[in-house]
Formats: structure tokens, sequence, C-alpha cells
């Protein structure tokens, strides 16, 4: 139970994904927010507003995922780190899962790093695509994982090998 | 003897909201005591994005709030800001004994807002004394203020947001997180932080306690337990953590020493950290010259610290100067965003003890309130 644990229940997260055809279509947000806190700047940073605007603050955000385009803004304005962006068609054998980061130093471009669940268990290898750390992501650094497609649903963090 | 509109006491979230606002308000006599050398109370440690109304500073750091407020304040040299200066006591003639470098003064306020914070609570197991074993806020001292790393290997004790965070703010350091654990069947913060800290491989142990620290100069090992749902050990679960640091993350009381030498009237409401001072809606207390805001006056979020000094503010200064449409607008327009702030489920607590507190409802005893005040 994620009251108990941290690990979010297998239900919730099949909940907040969108259908297998719009997973494969592209790149899509996913939002593993599954308690109601006060707190919005999801809505704003969205450059579309394809998050449903908030009646009240401490509703869970709502992403229309026909509308996403992936563009992954929201990643570095979630302050639960809790928004990721799944790309599962990403090239023929891999997708990619786009998670925030915050430690440093920030891995290489290139780099093969320790893929880790939402248990932070190692489930196998993944290699850095991409790392963001634009001024405007406020020190949230994004890091595109490659990894193997089975994989795009369950990898929500790595560990850097030398660690 | 020194005299002015409004004295705040406390240079944290709530008294520099509150400086800010009764400045805006139209009071042109404020100052603004703090302990530290340093505004910005425990903002100055908080490196994490806040949650909140993106209205107001959700997405922004706490350590960068505390810029934006310092910023604020120096446009406005009218307030008077003492740093390094502790505030000693409140006397029953209404005046404010301070001391700065060694010396005493006295300040005599129309109003007084108490925006003092909260102390950490302590937790009771064999050799807690230890060296080794802090307080969550020490340890983000020590860490994100001064850059010094608290040891190699933590437990935490106790998974409230502070608990959490700050187990994040470890790892983030290159320190090893062994466990974070919680006496309750359930964990305390924001999932999101929890989250976090779960994904980066840090098991979050609920019915857990400690039941002692090892050691001989300082702490070598913790040993823990799991507990039932009443609270009772289970047998064959303890454990030995070999660690060297135990940071202690159990909760905050409200500090309120100058509200009860304020002659204020106090009441005992466990959701709200402690024992706290009655006050209307308007955050004024039983001494209609003192108004208190943010943990001072009951546990919750820096951001509904922020909304409170403010509050505090327009109301200290409506008492001042002639009220205006300005004046209402603005009480009405924070009285909204802090009911949006409690409006949701974890606010429940919150709005459980403010209502015991404002009907002074089952709210337990008056440990404090003397006679002089009435």
């Amino acid at each position: 139970m994620l009251e108990e644990t941290g690990i979010p229940e297998a239900g919730k997260v099949e909940a907040s994904l969108p259908s297998w055809e719009r997973l494969e279509q592209g790149p899509v947000a996913i939002f593993e927010c599954f308690t109601e806190i006060p707190c919005d700047p999801c809505y704003y940073s969205c450059p579309i507003e394809a998050i449903e605007e908030f009646h009240d603050i401490n509703d869970l955000p709502e992403l229309d995922f026909d509308r996403c385009t992936g563009c992954g803004q929201c990643i570095a304005n979630c302050p639960g780190l809790a928004i990721f962006v799944l790309d599962y068609n990403y090239s023929k054998e891999e997708g990619v899962v786009r998670v925030p980061y915050e430690y440093t130093p920030l891995p290489e471009e290139g780099e093969i790093v320790q893929a880790l669940n939402r248990a932070g268990e190692v489930v196998g290898e993944a290699r850095v695509e991409k790392v963001q750390n634009a001024e405007r992501q406020d020190r949230t650094a994004v890091v595109w994982l490659a990894v193997s497609k089975e994989q795009v649903l369950t990898v929500r963090n790595f560990k850097r090998m030398e660690d | 003897m020194q005299k002015c509109e409004l004295a705040i006491v406390g240079g944290g979230p709530a008294g520099l909201a509150a400086a800010l606002k009764a400045r805006e308000m139209g009071l042109e006599e404020i100052y603004l005591l703090e302990r530290d050398n340093f505004l910005g109370g425990q903002l100055v440690k908080q490196t994490h994005q806040f949650f909140g109304s993106h209205k107001q500073f959700a997405g922004i750091r706490g350590i960068d709030i505390a810029e934006i407020f310092k910023d604020k304040l120096e446009d406005r040299p009218e307030i008077k800001v003492l740093k390094g200066t502790v505030a000693q006591g409140y006397y029953e003639d209404d005046v404010l004994g301070y001391s700065c470098r060694n010396k005493f003064f006295k300040l005599k306020p129309e109003r007084t807002i108490l925006a003092t914070g909260a102390s950490e609570k302590m937790l009771s197991f064999p050799n807690n004394d230890l060296p080794g074993i802090y307080g969550a806020g020490a340890v983000q001292t020590l860490m994100n203020q001064y850059g010094i790393i608290p040891g190699e290997k933590i437990l935490m004790i106790g998974a409230g947001n502070i608990g959490l965070i700050v187990a994040y703010q470890l790892l983030q350091a290159g320190i090893e997180v062994e466990a974070v654990i919680e006496a309750t069947g359930r964990i305390g913060g924001y999932a999101v932080h929890a989250s976090k800290v779960r994904r980066a491989g840090i098991p979050i142990l609920t019915h857990h306690t400690i039941k002692g620290a090892r050691g001989e100069e300082e702490v070598e090992a913790a040993i823990i337990q799991e507990i039932d749902e009443d609270w009772q050990p289970v047998s064959g679960t303890e454990q030995e953590m070999e660690i060297d640091t135990i940071c202690l993350a159990v909760g905050l009381t409200p500090k309120v020493d100058l509200a009860i030498q304020a002659g204020c009237q106090m009441a005992y409401v466990a959701e709200l950290g402690g024992d706290v001072p009655v006050r209307d809606e308007n955050l004024q207390t039983s001494n209609p010259r003192v108004y208190t805001a943010g943990d001072s006056a009951g546990i919750e979020e820096a951001t509904a610290a922020i909304l409170e000094g403010e509050l505090a503010a327009v109301a200290a200064a409506a008492d001042i100067i002639p009220e205006s449409s300005a004046i209402d607008r603005e009480r009405t327009e924070i009285k909204e965003k802090l009911a949006d702030l409690r409006r949701g489920p974890v606010g429940e607590h919150i709005r459980r003890g403010l209502t015991r507190v404002r009907r002074n409802q089952n709210a337990g005893r008056d440990r404090y309130t003397r006679s002089w005040k009435s």
C-alpha cells in the first residue's frame, strides 16, 4: 500500500496510464500523483493547457492524454517529482522513460546506469539518452532513460554504476 | 521607551510576510525581531520546491522564497529589522523586552504579532543522549546551511513530511539512509515525498519503533522493532542496524512562551502540536494587543504560515489605522486562500484543530492563563 510503503499499488499505477494506443503513438506524460494535496503548479506549466483546470487546489491533476505532446515541461515543475514522460516507441527496440533527477553529479549522455523500479530495486540497465537541465527547470534535471520496451512501465529512477 | 505601531517577533515565513503586509496596509512603525543573524527561519534549510498555489510560492524552493522576502524587505527600509535580537519577555504593561548585543531594550508596540515558530519534539529511548543523535532541524542546519554532513549512515525516525524530506536531502548529500521508520501504520507525509525516497531504494518501515541506541563514545547501532496496532512490541522482530547517526523527525510543538507571558488564554490541541493560544478568526488572541501566526499557533506548512502572517498583519493594521476597502478586501482574500489550502484531506486535522481552538471546545486544558489580564 502506498500509505504504508511509499510504493503505489499496481491498480493505482494502471489507472494513471493512457490507453495502449496512446502509449504507442508517441511521448506522453503520466502523473503518479495519487493523494490530494494543495498543489497546482503542473496546471500552469503545461504550454498547451492539456491539464484540466483545478476547481479546488487539492484536486488531483487530470491530463488529456490525446492533447499531451509529451513535451515534458511539467516534469521539473512538479514539486513532488511525480511526473514522468513515457515514449514507448522511441526506437524499434527501446522505449524511453524521462525521469526527474535532483542528485549530483548528473550522468553523461550515453552512460549506462542501473535502472530502478518504484521500490528502488535494480531491474536492469538503462542508457542515458539525454540530460535536460535548463535554467527554467530550477535544478531539477530531466534524464531520458532508454530501456527495453517491457520496462517502460516499471523503470522510474536510476543509479549510477560508480555508486 | 521606544514606541511603535507593530512589533513582529520572528523572521521566518510568517513574520516576514507579516512585516511586508503590514507596511503595504499602511503601518509606518514596524519592528521585526529575529533571534538569528539572518532572516528566513526554516526557509533557509528547505531546498525542495514548495507545494501550494502557483499564485503564491508553489514550485519555488524554500531557500529561494527566503531570498524573495529578503529582497522585498530591502526595498522597505521603513521596516526596522533587528537581527541577532532575542525577544526576552512580554510584560504586563504590554512592553516587549528584547536583548541585542548583550544590551536590554524595551519596546512598547500597539500591536504585537508572535511568529516564533516551533521546536522539535524529542523521543525517549535508552542512550538517546549519545553523540550522533540529532533532531531533523539540526541535520538540516548542518547540511543545508553549513555544508557539513552529519554522518555516513543514518537511520531516520519519523515518516512525516520532515522525516521524508530530510531523508531525501541526506541522499542528495551522498549519505546512506538505512531506513525511515514510522511508529504508526501510515506514512504521515505526502505520498509523493515517500515515493521519491522509496524509489531511491530506501525502505520505509511503518509499525516500527526504536528500542534503543548502542554505542560507547558515540552512536554505533540502533535497535529497532516492529510494533502492533496497540503499539506493543512484536517479539522476535528486533533488529540491530549499524549506523553512525540517528535523525529524529518526530514532530514539532509550537513555541508559545511569549504568548503565555502576554496572558493569552491557552488550550491544549493535539492536532496543532500542543499548547496553543486561543485565537479568533483574525488570529487575535485573548489579549487584544497580541496576534499569533504560523507554527507558533499550530504546526502547519510554510505556505500557511505566510498567509497567517499576512492575515495577522492586516488585522493588526485594521486596529491601528482606519478600516478601508483595501483592508477589507485583503482580509477576505487571505482567508479564502487559507481555506483553499486547508480544504483537502491533508488539511483535515488542521481544520479540526482550528475548530477546537476557536470554539475553545474540547480543548483539554489551559495550564497557563494567569489572572492579571482579566
